[in-house]
């Protein structure tokens, strides 16, 4: 299955990549070739068959537990290790003008 | 041999009589790091004065004859993907390069509990997407058998220093064969348990309905070990499995006769290297001999694995891959806009395949190819282990090669991404299916280079894969030309 460079310009705005020319011509040859193979599941008898989310065991519906607070991380220990922070939170470059 | 050189349970055998102590292992293992791993590049970083101080705790523990268990004092090495409080921790990428995570995976956590010394933070393929190491944003690793050829990969760095015998014993992650195809290739045990028998918690995500925590050690006791001690239901990971952890070590000498061992013809086909069907039929022999019972079996939609796999799991890392949007930890690229910040962020800190995924994933969730994409791999996933249920019905294990070749060149498959896929054909159906699989060391190719034997069990029968896998091992563990026994 081939893929054009506007699908993979699409596709790469959804993703939040930034792409070169180059990478736009190269992904669009590579993505092509993978889909190619991919293609022959086209050909498998799905009929009736219930898909397979999750190969572990049946959990049994959701994990809850009683809502009670706990300790969590430090809030400086967390931003600690955020590119831009004031003390207080995250950073981000201006949204609203 | 020295001491250090042994495999894991021996040494572990050897700090029980006082043989050696925590403190001389870990020297040991930190002077063939600086000796060798210039030549091989499967350490990222080392932790050696965290290393230093557990050790010194271990011995004391063993001088008082009060050991927290078999792995008390025995130095590990850790796939760069477990988050580890106040060290260094990339998953390979640049993308998060400087990131100090502030808290333990569960399974550090654990091992922490249970003596063991964690020397440092091994190579990886960027976020374990790829088959040779070569994707790691920090250089490739190199195969000790032979250094111009990867070592596999994603886990290729905690194969590698276990093979060269830099640490008795490692952890990585699989996701479609990360820990048993770098085993195979460079002849070493490596265990993917059962989807759930482990937390993943602190372990960075790729596929998360895939993902799965394992060690890699010379031998299969050692492997009993290391998965004993982070086996287990964690209230931190609502996938992981409320099942009792059996005594794994308890269960390798009960020997193998009268089990019953499937060979499924899907997995002999084409592609399948004649120097590795010849090494894993004998080992198939071998077990024969030793009274088991081997049996003709079909897996018929195996053969759609990869393309399954590339579909399931690409999608998944193209939403659990969302999170690196450069505002909360890592690197962040300078942008005047916030959407620009994110694409340029992304762009220079993923590398080459890690884009491809997210692509592709992106491309198999988005509007108008869903049903055609993922639903149907869905489907055809529900099929693959369909096929498993039905041949566990009248085998105990099943049997096949790890991978179809032996190591390859480094280079040999980085631009054709298809190839690099098809080196996991075998050990991707096994994910899919939530099954626990392990590879064996199974002798040599004519280039000697290690040969491995893949064995898949049924949910949480990791007790018998490690029997029929104690079986199977090499009674000797030749030592590859880059050790030197001194």
């Amino acid at each position: 299955m081939a893929i054009d460079r506007a699908q993979v310009r699409h596709v790469a705005r959804l993703a939040r990549l930034a792409l070169s020319p180059e990478e736009e011509e190269r992904f669009a040859a590579q993505l092509g070739h993978v889909l190619e193979y991919i293609e022959r599941l086209q050909a498998v008898d799905v009929s009736g068959v219930e898909p397979l989310s999750f190969a572990g065991e049946a959990a049994g519906g959701s994990v809850m537990r009683e809502d009670e607070p706990r300790p969590c991380l430090p809030r400086e220990k967390v931003l600690a290790q955020a590119p831009q922070q004031n003390g207080k939170a995250f950073l981000v470059p201006r949204i609203i003008e | 041999m020295k001491t250090d050189l042994l495999p894991l349970s021996q040494i572990s055998d050897a700090l029980g009589s006082g043989g050696i102590t925590p403190e001389a292992l870990l020297e040991a293992s930190l002077a063939r790091i600086r000796a060798v791993d210039g030549k091989l590049h499967a350490f990222l970083r080392l932790t050696e004065d965290e290393a230093r101080a557990a050790a010194k705790a271990a011995a004391k523990r063993r001088a008082n004859r009060k050991p927290a268990g078999p792995l008390d004092g025995i130095p590990i090495g850790l796939k760069d993907i477990y988050c580890m409080e106040g060290v260094e921790t990339t998953c390979g990428s640049k993308i998060l390069s400087g990131y100090v995570p502030p808290y333990d995976a569960t399974a550090v956590r654990k091992l922490k509990q249970a003596g063991a010394v964690i020397v440092g933070k091994l190579n990886m393929d960027e976020f374990a997407m790829g088959s040779s190491t070569e994707n790691s944003a920090y250089g490739p690793t190199m195969n000790p058998w032979d250094l111009s050829r990867t070592p596999g990969g994603s886990s290729g760095g905690s194969a590698a220093a276990v093979a060269a015998r830099l640490v008795p014993g490692s952890f990585g992650t699989d996701t479609g064969g990360s820990i048993r195809q770098p085993a195979a290739m460079v002849g070493c045990v490596g265990m993917k348990p059962t989807y759930g028998r482990v937390s993943r918690f602190g372990v960075i995500a790729f596929a998360s309905s895939l993902d799965q925590v394992g060690p890699f050690a010379q031998d299969v006791r050692g492997v009993a070990y290391l998965l004993a001690a982070v086996a287990g239901y964690d209230e931190n990971d609502q996938t992981s499995s409320k099942r009792p952890v059996p005594d794994y070590a308890a269960a390798l000498d009960r020997g193998v006769r009268g089990l019953r061992i499937g060979v499924a013809r899907e997995y002999f086909g084409e592609g399948l290297s004649p120097e590795v069907e010849r090494a894993v039929r004998a080992g198939i022999e071998k077990l024969r001999g030793l009274g088991c019972e081997v049996r003709d079996i079909s897996l018929p939609n195996s053969p759609h694995a990869i393309a399954t796999y590339y579909i399931v799991a690409t999608a998944e890392a193209s939403s659990n891959l969302a999170r690196y949007d450069g505002v909360r930890y890592g690197y962040r690229a300078r942008a005047g806009q916030l959407l620009e910040m994110y694409e340029k962020t992304r762009a220079e800190g993923f590398g080459a395949e890690v884009k491809r995924r997210i692509m592709l994933g992106t491309y198999a969730l988005s509007a108008g190819y869903y049903d055609a994409y993922y639903l149907r791999a869905q489907k055809v996933r529900a099929l693959i282990r369909r096929d498993f249920d039905q041949a566990f019905a009248t085998v105990d294990a099943v049997v096949s090669p790890t991978s179809p070749t032996t190591a390859f060149r480094l280079g040999e498959k980085l631009d054709d991404p298809l190839a690099m896929y098809l080196s996991d054909v075998y050990t991707v159906p096994v994910n899919l299916a939530g099954l626990p699989g392990i590879s064996i060391p199974c002798g040599f190719d004519s280039k000697g280079l290690p040969v491995g034997l893949q064995l898949i069990g049924k949910p949480f029968d990791e007790e018998t894969l490690l029997r029929i896998a104690r079986a199977v091992e090499p009674a000797e563990h030749r030592l590859p030309p880059i050790v030197e026994d001194r």
